[in-house]
Formats: C-alpha cells, sequence, structure tokens
C-alpha cells in the first residue's frame, strides 16, 4: 500500500501483532493475536492448545489409582493440589472417610503448595516487568518448599503422595523440623519482597489502575481465585464449601477493592502469610502416630505387615493393583481452592474399574477466558502485566 | 443412579416445579448432590430463571462438562454446574441429548462465562450450540477431524498405527 504525503502514516489503521507461543511473558505456550491501534490494543484473541495432552481421556483408560499421576501433570505449580481434587472425587464417589491425621497433613502440603506457587508467580511477573532480583529471592525460598516435598514423597514436583483414602506414605522422620525451620525463615522474606515491590514507584507506575475488571464483570466471565477476591468477593472454597476439615482452622480469606494488577499482587502477598498461619495450626493438629489410610479392604492398599501375615490382606493387594476396584455408578462434582482460584474434578463411573469420565474444571483455562476483557483498550506493555497478573500456567489451561 | 430421588424435598427442584411443570425431568440426590435434569428445549430458559429468581441466584457457573454414555441413547449428558456465592449454594444442571442430533442451546447469553466451556465440549465432544457466538475449535488444532473424548475415539487415535498398515502409505514395488 502506498503512503501519501496526504494521509499520515499509520493513520485510521491498525495492525495485527502476533505473541507467542515462544514469547517469555506468557508464562508458557500461550499465543494472543493483538489487533493494535498504534500501542493501543484494540482486540484480543487467545489461541491456546499448544500443550494439549489429551489428560482427560487418558484418565479414561486407567484405573481410578493410576490416573493419580497424571493430574500431576496438569497444573505442575499445584501438583499436591490437583492429587487432592481428584482423590477427593473418588473418596466422594465411593463415600469413604479419610482419617483426620491424614486429612491435616493434606492441608498442610498444600498451603505450603500454595506459598511455593504464589512464588513463582511473584518470581516470574516481576521479572516480567523488569524487577529482576525478586525472581531469585522467590525461587530460593521455593527451593526450600521443594526440598520438603522431597522429604515427604520422594519427589520433588511430580509428587503423587495423595493416594485415594489417604497418604502415600507415614510423614517421613524429621519432617516437623524441616517445616519448623521454613516457617521461622519465611515471614521476614515475605516482608523483604513487600520491601523491594511495593512501594517502589516503577512497580506501583506498572501495575496500579492496570487490568481493571468490575466485580459484576467477573462473576460473569466465571472467574474465580484471587482475580475474583481482589474484585471485591470474598468467594474462597476453603470458607464457602470447606473440604479436608478446613472449617476447623482460624484464617481470613483476603480481599480488596481496587481490581487492578496491584491490587491482585497485595492479595496474594497476603494469602502467603493466611497459609503460613494455616500450615503452622495443621502441625499443631497433626499427631505424632496413627492411620493415614481409612480402613477401605479393596480400595485403599493394606499395611505391608499385614500383607504378610494374612491371606485377604495380600489377595486385596493382588485384586487393587491388577484389576482396580470399582465405585457405583454415580456422578460426583468437588470443587478446591487451587492457588489459581476454583480447581474443580469431575468423576463420572459406569460401575466398572475405569472412570466413564474425568473432568478438570481448571481455574487457569477459565480465568484466561477474560484476559481480553483486562486487556482491551490498555496499551501493549500492559498485556504482559495483565498475563502475570492472571497467574496461568498453560499446563492447566490446555490439560 | 443409586439412592435415588428424594424428589419432593429438594427446594430447588420444587421451585423449579412450581414455576413451571414441565421444567424437571428428574431430580439426583447422591451423596450430597443435586442434580436435576432438565428437558433440552428448555435449558436456556431454566438456566435465566436461576441465575435471576431472588431466591435461588446461582450467579455463578463454574463448569460446564459432557458425559458420553456410548453406545446408551440417548449418550449425551451435558452437565452445568451451577454455584450461589450469596446462598453458598452448588447445583448441577443435566440434559440429555442424543447421538443423532447433539444440539442444544447456549448459555452464553446468561453466563458469557460459558463461552469457553462450551467450546471446549464442541472440540472434544461434538456438541453444537445453537447461538453460541464463536463456536470454533479451541484446543485441538482446526483441521482436526473428529472429538477425541467420544467413547468410540480410540485412546491411541486414529492416526498412530504404524504407517505400513495404511493402504496409503504400502509403496507398490
Amino acid at each position: 500500500m502506498t503512503t501519501t504525503v496526504e494521509t499520515p502514516i499509520g493513520a485510521a489503521k491498525t495492525m495485527i501483532l502476533n505473541m507467542g507461543p515462544q514469547h517469555p511473558s506468557t508464562h508458557g505456550v500461550l499465543r494472543i493475536a493483538l489487533e493494535l491501534d498504534g500501542e493501543t490494543v484494540v482486540k484480543a484473541v487467545p489461541d491456546l492448545g499448544y500443550l494439549h495432552t489429551g489428560i482427560e481421556k487418558s484418565c479414561e483408560d486407567k484405573t481410578y489409582s493410576q490416573a493419580i499421576t497424571l493430574t500431576d501433570r496438569m497444573d505442575y505449580l499445584n501438583p499436591l493440589g490437583n492429587n487432592l481434587v481428584y482423590c477427593l472425587a473418588v473418596e466422594k464417589l465411593l463415600g469413604i472417610e479419610v482419617p483426620k491425621r491424614a486429612q491435616y497433613v493434606r492441608v498442610m502440603l498444600v498451603e505450603l503448595q500454595r506459598i511455593s506457587s504464589h512464588l513463582v508467580w511473584l518470581g516470574t511477573h516481576a521479572i516480567d516487568l523488569g524487577a529482576m532480583s525478586v525472581f531469585l529471592y522467590c525461587f530460593r525460598e521455593r527451593e526450600e518448599i521443594l526440598k520438603i516435598f522431597e522429604l515427604f514423597a520422594g519427589q520433588r514436583m511430580m509428587t503423587s503422595y495423595f493416594r485415594i483414602g489417604g497418604l502415600a506414605l507415614d510423614p517421613p522422620a524429621g519432617w516437623r523440623a524441616a517445616i519448623d525451620k521454613f516457617l521461622k525463615m519465611m515471614p521476614s522474606r515475605v516482608d523483604d519482597y513487600e520491601t523491594l515491590l511495593t512501594k517502589n514507584r516503577i512497580w506501583m507506575g506498572r501495575t496500579q489502575g492496570i487490568g481493571y475488571i468490575s466485580t459484576e464483570d467477573a462473576v460473569a466471565l466465571s472467574m474465580t481465585g484471587p482475580t475474583l477476591r481482589a474484585s471485591g468477593l470474598a468467594y474462597d472454597n476453603r470458607k464457602v464449601f470447606p473440604y479436608s476439615s478446613y472449617e476447623e482452622f482460624d484464617f481470613d480469606i483476603p480481599t480488596r477493592t481496587d481490581s487492578d494488577c496491584f491490587g491482585r499482587y497485595m492479595l496474594r502477598v497476603a494469602e502467603m502469610r493466611e497459609s503460613l498461619k494455616i500450615v503452622k495450626q495443621a502441625m499443631a493438629k497433626i499427631s505424632d502416630s496413627g492411620p493415614v489410610r481409612s480402613d477401605a479392604p479393596g480400595i485403599v492398599p493394606p499395611q505391608r505387615e499385614k500383607m504378610k501375615t494374612e491371606m485377604e490382606a495380600l489377595i486385596y493387594h493382588f485384586k487393587i493393583f491388577t484389576e482396580g476396584f470399582a465405585p457405583p455408578p454415580g456422578e460426583a462434582f468437588v470443587a478446591v481452592e487451587s492457588p489459581r482460584g476454583e480447581l474443580g474434578c469431575f468423576v463420572a463411573s459406569d460401575g466398572s474399574a475405569k472412570p466413564l469420565r474425568v473432568h478438570f474444571r481448571s481455574p487457569s483455562f477459565i480465568n484466561l477466558q477474560a484476559l481480553p476483557k483486562l486487556i482491551e483498550g490498555q496499551i501493549l506493555s500492559d498485556v504482559i502485566a495483565c498475563i502475570g497478573t492472571i497467574d496461568i500456567v498453560l499446563g492447566d489451561v490446555d490439560r | 443412579m443409586t439412592e435415588n430421588t428424594s424428589e419432593n424435598t429438594n427446594v430447588v427442584a420444587a421451585q423449579l416445579r412450581a414455576w413451571n411443570g414441565k421444567a424437571v425431568s428428574e431430580v439426583i440426590e447422591f451423596r450430597g448432590e443435586t442434580t436435576i435434569v432438565v428437558p433440552r428445549e428448555m435449558m436456556l430458559e431454566i438456566c435465566a430463571y436461576c441465575r435471576q429468581d431472588p431466591n435461588l441466584q446461582f450467579n455463578l457457573l463454574t463448569d460446564a462438562t459432557c458425559v458420553d454414555r456410548y453406545p446408551m441413547e440417548p449418550r449425551f449428558e451435558v452437565n452445568y454446574h451451577l454455584v450461589s456465592i450469596p446462598r453458598k449454594a452448588r447445583l448441577r444442571l443435566k440434559t440429555k441429548l442424543s447421538g443423532n442430533d447433539p444440539v442444544m442451546d447456549s448459555m452464553v447469553p446468561v453466563w458469557p462465562g460459558a463461552n469457553w466451556l462450551e467450546r471446549e465440549i464442541w472440540d472434544l465432544m461434538g456438541i453444537r450450540f445453537n447461538g453460541h457466538p464463536d463456536l470454533r475449535r479451541i484446543l485441538l488444532p482446526d483441521d482436526w477431524e473428529g472429538h477425541p473424548l467420544r467413547r468410540d475415539f480410540p485412546v491411541q487415535g486414529f492416526r498412530d498405527v504404524p504407517s505400513s498398515y495404511i493402504p496409503a502409505f504400502r509403496k507398490p514395488r
């Protein structure tokens, strides 16, 4: 197209800019087609599916216990939370109760997971906006949490530590000392991040008033989690629909009313402090001995000692690992509060040993839907702030 | 489903029945969850009512998903999971679709958040939603054939067979 002197260059024209899928600020393989008028975003169309692995389909071809390992791989910053929601859904389908001790261990580890996920979010969000050092500090602390997970499960990330009916193993020797050490260190470290960012003028300039979404819009677009709570609505599954004994814990649900990137940052920092409170209470509640698996023969694998002395236990063990178990026909939906929002799991059984359908309501996927709403009308550099502030994990978006 | 029907005890179902006699085909109570089965033609109307009515206030659509019960008929069950944040309640609305005609109304006019959820169902299960503003594939490539979460789609897929088994790849010598 030729440009003449009479029409100024670029007047009344928009251009299409392709962002991603290999862009460092999209936190994975997200592609966004942006229509720009100068530097202002007119329209944004997210394009997903680059990481689609068909986990829901694969679950249908595995027994109920085998599918746990797949759930780790969806939201790789929250594997324990994924284990938890899947186990809770199958336990609901089976109608079995998990011992209190195992429930408290689950709560404690899931809250540590929430802190570690928020640390990755804070580090990557800050590095996107140019604050390099925060990233290094966040990953230093996250490493300590991953060491705790390694102590419990033998794995840093793909833990598969929660099993149907309880836990894979008893808590290991020395777990109290490890978590105590972390709890002593962490509060001052959270203060340090705030010192680096909260009153930082560049940080405030890049986040305040950016990516506004009203409460009504957030609810209409099915947003949950910190993004919804920063818009002023205290909707948190841990309080509203308690699971795994959350009703016995004393903690607050922080909310903000500024509904922008800065509000969501402040909210997540406040959530880290609340999670520390929950971890501390859970440690006090966990007794030193007691069962960590429910007594459900034929569903929960028997103890090792029983297997060597009792014939029935040996038979159950063999049957569980060769043919699995069959829940009664029916459907169950369980939702937990993941670091990103409401993580739901829908399991339908037809009475056979493999699930008829497993569906995950992944918070990243549904929150990402609101991205165009957040960024349309903003300038291009704010797109990066907005993607960061929704806290998407592409493994969770595409499943 | 087992533990069936304490039909008239459920408040939401009773209210829906009072509102329109044809609205509720079946009420299923299982493990403390309420499922209301509604006819496909009335789904949009019922959802709008559930969202607007001051006694129900199901303002958040948390999830939409589909179950394929192939080879049974009607094979598809589309589930909408609703949450009422003010009332702290959950509800599952279910509608059944036959395999010959897997079409229903889109819930986007009621909850804009249904947009991507329904696109996902279309992509993976092949249910068409009338009135959806942008019914394209979302997770799979545009040129993908079939809907892989259907039960008659093999887990390994149709493409992952060794190329020598596919006639087109068998070159004459």
